[in-house]
């Protein structure tokens, strides 16, 4: 589903390049459930963001679904996003002034869905995390738990077959973590492939792999007790 | 959801700022409407005095300056009725008609009017056949001025078109409509002015100008109640064509040595400086919105870009592409143009409408056409504006967008 080939990404920073991903292979079979841990700094953030085509990398490939994403044009690469990704940030990244029905529906327009079939599915999306009474309130008015569950009914607004988050749990208290985790892992079973980075051990074991990022480099690889067997 | 929603939205949620430089698009649309407006209509009553008064002449006493044509008998000065006799009875060449005028305050039910006496027509022709000469037996068969419209029958309203009159009676009135309207007065009823008795024969249509507030009576009449003498404010000179009117001043002039003499041209000159003026107002406003507006435009939107930059980001990662930002930025932009038109217009109209005859003595009605422009100048600044700190949102890189809290 999802591949890097020696796959490095140098950031120019005053003139000197910063290496934060160095020569990095990962293949993620469609389906799968893979956590990304390491250490502030080791580049997780680095390497999902050119996972979801928003950040091209220094050398190597990345592909979807065996496109090459990054030989698209800027246009070509955001079609992609719209149709096959769906991101969760750590900070939710709700648009403050819709409300939560809306900001499901913000993916729904950018792919040209018609207004009243937005209104439903999204709607039906907030309903499924456990949000359908909580449609007209804006992100303020809403618990940060309940903020993450909109994005994570946004993220769902296109029906995407990949699911990118960066620390999702990261701003919740261990219950609500829990929860999400357990909606990624609905979404797994639904067939969606996951990478999620994460700094809480507990929210990693739950995937299916883990890989371990130390200093640009991938040094370790571990499979949870419900690990996907690929030839 | 669609763009405009997205757009609405957002202009909804932080409006302070917004308004300040909308306010500055506002205010200068509604300057150059309201200009626009009242100088259109000012210019188009100079027209309209050119046109239909362009070959008169007036006579005033040598001190009097006036600055309108209208109102050229309200002053203080006079000058002998005799030389209404001198014209008659002169050489010069294409003169229609003679009116002259003497003013004296009254007050009808508490307000004060103008009593306007003015010498009818049978009079002189009285003068002038009983002297078997003088100007009107030579007349240059060019006839009345003709300001269009249906020939109306001659009746007592003439007038208003003609400034003059057939007949009148020593103790008969002639009303104008703002007196009329005032007082309650209609033809036939009878009104006590300084203690005698006259009859109302006619009332005037309106005119848009002091006449209006004028009740006119026999120049005779007024004379003697003035207590002056056989004198006038001012005489009327109603030439026969413009081309004439030039001519007419330089006979007038040998002829009465010790009046003035002014042409319609004249008066109206000054009412065209104040018009050419306000047509260069009218333009530095224009400047100062295209620039201040323009810049405090521009200046908003570099914030809001700023200031929403996380946003875009994450609309990007949703899959936006560049254009859809480019166009949220630019549809605000004309959302705003659009506002700044429209609001300026009703403004600057309301303005013109109210204050423009007050200012300018004309009556301004609305101009439709001024909408266009107020509008196409708002949304045109907007845009252009915008364009540049909208490219920015455009080109905004989501990754760095995500990397600062
Ligand atoms: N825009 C940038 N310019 C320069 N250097 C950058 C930039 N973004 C990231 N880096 C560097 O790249 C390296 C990897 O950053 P990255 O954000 O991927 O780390 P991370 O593993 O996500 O860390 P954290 O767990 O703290 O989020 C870091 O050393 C960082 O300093
Ligand atoms: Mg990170």
């Amino acid at each position: 589903m999802l591949s890097m080939e020696e796959v490095s990404k140098s950031y120019p920073h005053r003139g000197q390049a910063v290496k934060a991903l160095g020569g990095a292979t990962i293949h993620i079979p469609a389906g799968d459930f893979v956590s990304i841990v390491g250490p502030s700094g080791s580049g997780k953030s680095t390497l999902l963001l050119m996972l979801g085509g928003m950040l091209s990398p220094t050398a190597g490939r990345v592909l979807l679904k065996s496109e090459s994403i990054y030989d698209l044009q800027s246009a070509g690469r955001a079609r992609l996003r719209r149709e096959n990704i769906g991101f969760v940030f750590q900070t939710f990244n709700l648009v403050p002034y819709l409300t939560a029905q809306e900001n499901v529906q913000v993916p729904m327009f950018l792919a040209g869905m018609e207004g009243e079939a937005q209104a439903e599915r999204s709607a039906a999306l907030l309903e499924r995390v456990g949000l359908g009474d909580r449609l007209d309130h804006k992100p303020a008015e809403l618990s940060v738990g309940q903020q993450q569950r909109v994005a994570l009914a946004r993220m769902l607004a296109n029906d995407p077959a990949v699911i990118l988050a960066d620390e999702p749990t990261g701003n919740l208290d261990p219950e609500t973590a829990s929860q999400v985790i357990g909606f990624f892992e609905e979404f797994n079973q639904e067939g969606r492939t996951i990478v999620m980075v994460t700094h809480d051990p507990r929210a990693a074991a739950r995937a299916r792999r883990t890989l371990r990022l130390v200093e640009g480099r991938i040094v370790d690889e571990s499979h949870g007790n419900n690990a996907l067997h690929i030839a | 959801m669609k763009l405009r929603t997205l757009v609405w939205r957002e202009m909804f949620e932080r409006k302070s700022q917004m308004l300040t430089c909308f306010m500055a698009i506002l205010l200068g649309i509604t300057a150059v409407v309201s200009i626009k407006n009242v100088t259109h209509y000012s210019e188009k009553a100079v027209a309209r005095e050119l046109d239909s008064l362009g070959a008169n002449v007036l006579v005033l006493p040598k001190s009097v300056t006036l600055q309108d044509y209208y109102s050229a008998d309200m002053h203080d000065e006079v000058i002998p009725e005799e030389y209404v006799m001198r014209l008659t009875m002169s050489d010069i060449e294409g003169v229609d008609n003679l009116s002259p005028k003497l003013n004296v305050p009254v007050e009808v039910g508490g307000r004060k009017f103008a009593f306007t006496g003015i010498l009818p027509k049978s009079e002189f022709q009285a003068k002038a056949a009983w002297a078997g000469a003088g100007i009107f037996s030579r007349p240059m068969g060019c006839g009345a001025i003709d300001v269009g419209g249906e020939p109306e029958p001659e009746d007592k309203k003439t007038i208003v078109r003609k400034r003059v009159i057939k007949d009148l009676g020593s103790h008969e009135v002639l009303i104008g409509s703002e007196v009329a309207d005032l007082q309650g007065i209609a033809e036939g009823d009878s009104l006590t002015l300084l203690g005698e008795p006259f009859s109302v024969i006619a009332v005037l249509p309106e005119t848009g100008t002091v006449d209006d507030s004028r009740i006119f009576g026999h120049l005779h009449t007024v004379q003697r109640l003035a207590g002056k003498g056989e004198v006038v404010n001012c005489i009327e000179i109603v030439g026969c064509c413009k081309e004439i009117a030039a001519g007419l001043v330089g006979g007038v002039n040998k002829l009465l040595p010790d009046a003035k003499v002014v042409t319609v041209k004249q008066v109206v000159a000054t009412q065209q400086n104040v018009n050419g003026t306000m047509e260069r107002v009218s333009l530095i406003f224009l400047i100062i919105i295209v620039v201040v507006g323009g810049a405090g435009i521009a200046n908003y939107m570099f914030s809001n870009v700023y200031e929403r930059r996380r946003e875009i980001g994450t609309l990007m990662a949703l899959g936006a592409e560049s254009g859809v930002v480019l166009r949220i930025f630019l549809l605000k932009a004309l959302l705003l143009g659009l506002a700044g038109g429209v609001g300026g217009y009703v403004i600057g109209t309301t303005i013109a409408v109210t204050l423009g005859p007050q200012l300018a003595g004309v009556p301004v009605l609305p101009m439709p056409v001024l909408a266009l422009w107020g509008v196409g100048i708002s949304v045109g600044i907007t845009l252009v504006a915008s364009y540049i700190p909208a490219r920015r949102a455009a080109g905004l890189d989501p990754v760095a967008t995500f990397q600062e809290v």
